[in-house]
């Protein structure tokens, strides 16, 4: 039996709902800030969203014409691969069905390319029919640099690393293929309630 | 047949905690008994492991501040706000209660009198505590190294090892303490205020042409400004030895 | 404003001397992308699902270490590694 500290047990954790909370997952009411490198610092000025790749025309956004897309607030629960879930967590953000309205796409997956270098990939279906946004504000406020300001990818009902942070384009492909932490050992899908943390689960 | 398990030379073992000081409000120093433990170097640290009743885990790393003592090690934490292991060792441990931990661990970030000098070292708030362990060495040892301690408070309650520094700038030989403090300071406070910044360091740093090797440890910003200020006053940056605690608050 | 929220190589040091079998800090590692030479001690990590080492002159990624199943597992991005004297 291995040792037990005494007297010691993880923060108080927010009661919750075990429908809500993943296999493996704690609550937490911090927002933990993880991250593969440096925080990118990106002026508004420069800032675009792309949409390129396997579609018919590429698209392109300035923060002027993507902050006057229609957006959302949502209400959504996140969940860490390093095992902290986030319940009712407050976005705004402009759905993905709306950045691809119209396309022509001959794709089935997609890799989300960020400022900075990272990446993630996707099956285009996660991030069609209501389950994905590009957000903007967090809890009411501009969404910080820390946490992936000026906008970030949210996909909640997949591991929060699929939600990638300081987003600069959505690129279309035909095949798929693994991003930043797929390719160091970390499921290619990544569904929290399957428990799908690492390449083989 | 029953498989052995390779013997590792870094093993989780259990140290027992035989004094508890409080060094300020927030800051307390664990003395630690390991049995076996085999000596260590100043600037090396432990990682401690806290394991709950349900198997949840939590892992931090410690410097240790004391020089070699035998089977002892002494830590000094940082009660967190918003920390899950820092509240736990500085609040519910007592002394007779066990720990787990493993170490030590460092090759890089370590001094001993026979590395030389002369010795700048420059201390963040708690990242003083591997830095102790070097200066309590150097006082221990015969060591003639000069020695320069620079130290960043936020507020004269925070000073930790207060008169222990005190009584070392007074009586031990070829070694100075400056302490800044940055956020408030007490009525008739005559010492620095501010941080360690370019026109601060320049009068405090030794000079580049003595060569000194520095030792910086604290919060992570503070150790990159002050690592890139002495590298801007033309110090070697292959000298200068660098161990950032991550984010702190405040 | 400068990212504050990293931490060092130092910070690996449990880890990877479980991984070698020996203390890894002062190995001196050459970067694949820049040739720099830092210790690992020097280098920059960041945490996210797993620890990522950067090197500290060009940034680019020099080692990444992640724990699959309780195992830990290192990728690395190095032109040469060089243990300490020990």
């Amino acid at each position: 039996m291995s040792f037990i500290s005494r007297g010691f047990q993880r923060r108080q954790a927010p009661a919750a709902p075990s429908d809500r909370v993943p296999p493996g997952q704690y609550v937490t009411r911090d927002f933990p800030v993880l991250s593969a490198g440096p925080t990118p610092r990106i002026g508004l000025d420069e800032w675009r969203l792309e949409l390129v790749g396997a579609l018919d025309q590429p698209r392109s956004w300035s923060w002027q014409e993507f902050t006057a897309l229609t957006a959302e607030d949502i209400t959504v629960d996140i969940h860490c691969v390093t095992k902290w879930s986030k319940l009712d967590s407050a976005w705004t953000g402009v759905p993905v069905d709306a950045l691809l309205d119209g396309v022509e796409a001959s794709a089935a997956f997609v890799v989300a390319h960020s400022y900075g270098g990272y990446t993630t990939n996707l099956p285009l279906d996660d991030l069609t029919g209501g389950k994905a946004w590009v957000a903007y504000r967090y809890d009411g406020e501009p969404l910080e640099p820390e946490h992936g300001g000026p906008a970030r990818l949210l996909v909640p009902h997949l591991y929060f690393w699929k939600s990638a942070k300081w987003l600069r384009a959505l690129e279309l492909r035909q095949d798929d293929g693994p991003g930043f932490w797929e390719g160091y050992g970390y499921h290619n899908y990544g569904d929290p309630w399957r428990e799908q943390r690492y390449s083989g689960d | 047949m029953a498989r052995t398990a390779i013997l590792r030379r870094l093993t989780w073992t259990v140290g027992k905690v035989i004094a508890r000081v409080d060094e300020t409000a927030r800051v307390r120093s664990l003395t630690i008994d390991v049995p076996g433990w085999t000596g260590h170097l100043p600037g090396q640290h432990l990682d401690v492991r806290l394991t709950a009743e349900d198997g949840y885990q939590a892992q931090r790393s410690y410097s240790i501040a004391t020089p070699g003592d035998g089977s002892h090690v002494t830590i000094t934490v940082e009660r967190l706000d918003d920390g899950e292991a820092s509240p736990y060792l500085t609040d519910v441990l007592v002394v007779g209660d066990q720990i787990e931990l493993r170490g030590p661990i460092g090759g890089y970030f370590v001094w001993e009198p026979g590395r030389g000098g002369p010795l700048l070292l420059v201390a963040g708030g708690s990242g003083i505590a591997p830095l102790m362990a070097m200066l309590r060495s150097r006082v221990a040892a015969p060591s003639d190294v000069a020695v320069r301690l620079l130290c960043s408070w936020r507020s004269a309650a925070d000073v930790i090892y207060a008169d222990e520094l005190d009584a070392i700038a007074a009586t031990a030989e070829g070694v100075s303490i400056t302490h800044t403090l940055t956020q408030s300071a007490p009525d008739g406070w005559t010492g620095r205020r501010g941080r360690y910044d370019r026109k601060a360091l320049s009068q405090l740093a030794w000079p580049r042409e003595q060569e000194p090797l520095t030792y910086v440890c604290g919060p992570t910003g503070f150790v990159e400004a002050v690592a890139s200020v002495l590298v801007e006053l033309g110090h070697d940056p292959g000298r200068i030895l660098t161990e950032r605690f991550g984010p702190t608050g405040g | 404003m400068t990212d504050e929220t990293h931490f060092d190589g130092n910070a690996l040091g449990g880890l990877l001397d479980e991984v070698f079998g020996r203390e890894m800090t002062d190995a001196l590692a050459c970067c694949a992308t820049c040739e720099s030479v830092h210790a690992i001690g020097a280098m920059l990590v960041y945490r996210g699902a797993g620890d990522v080492m950067r090197c500290p002159t060009c940034q680019n990624v020099v080692m990444v270490a992640v724990t699959i199943r309780d195992r830990a597992r290192i990728f690395s991005a190095m032109r040469w590694l060089q243990p300490g004297p020990g």
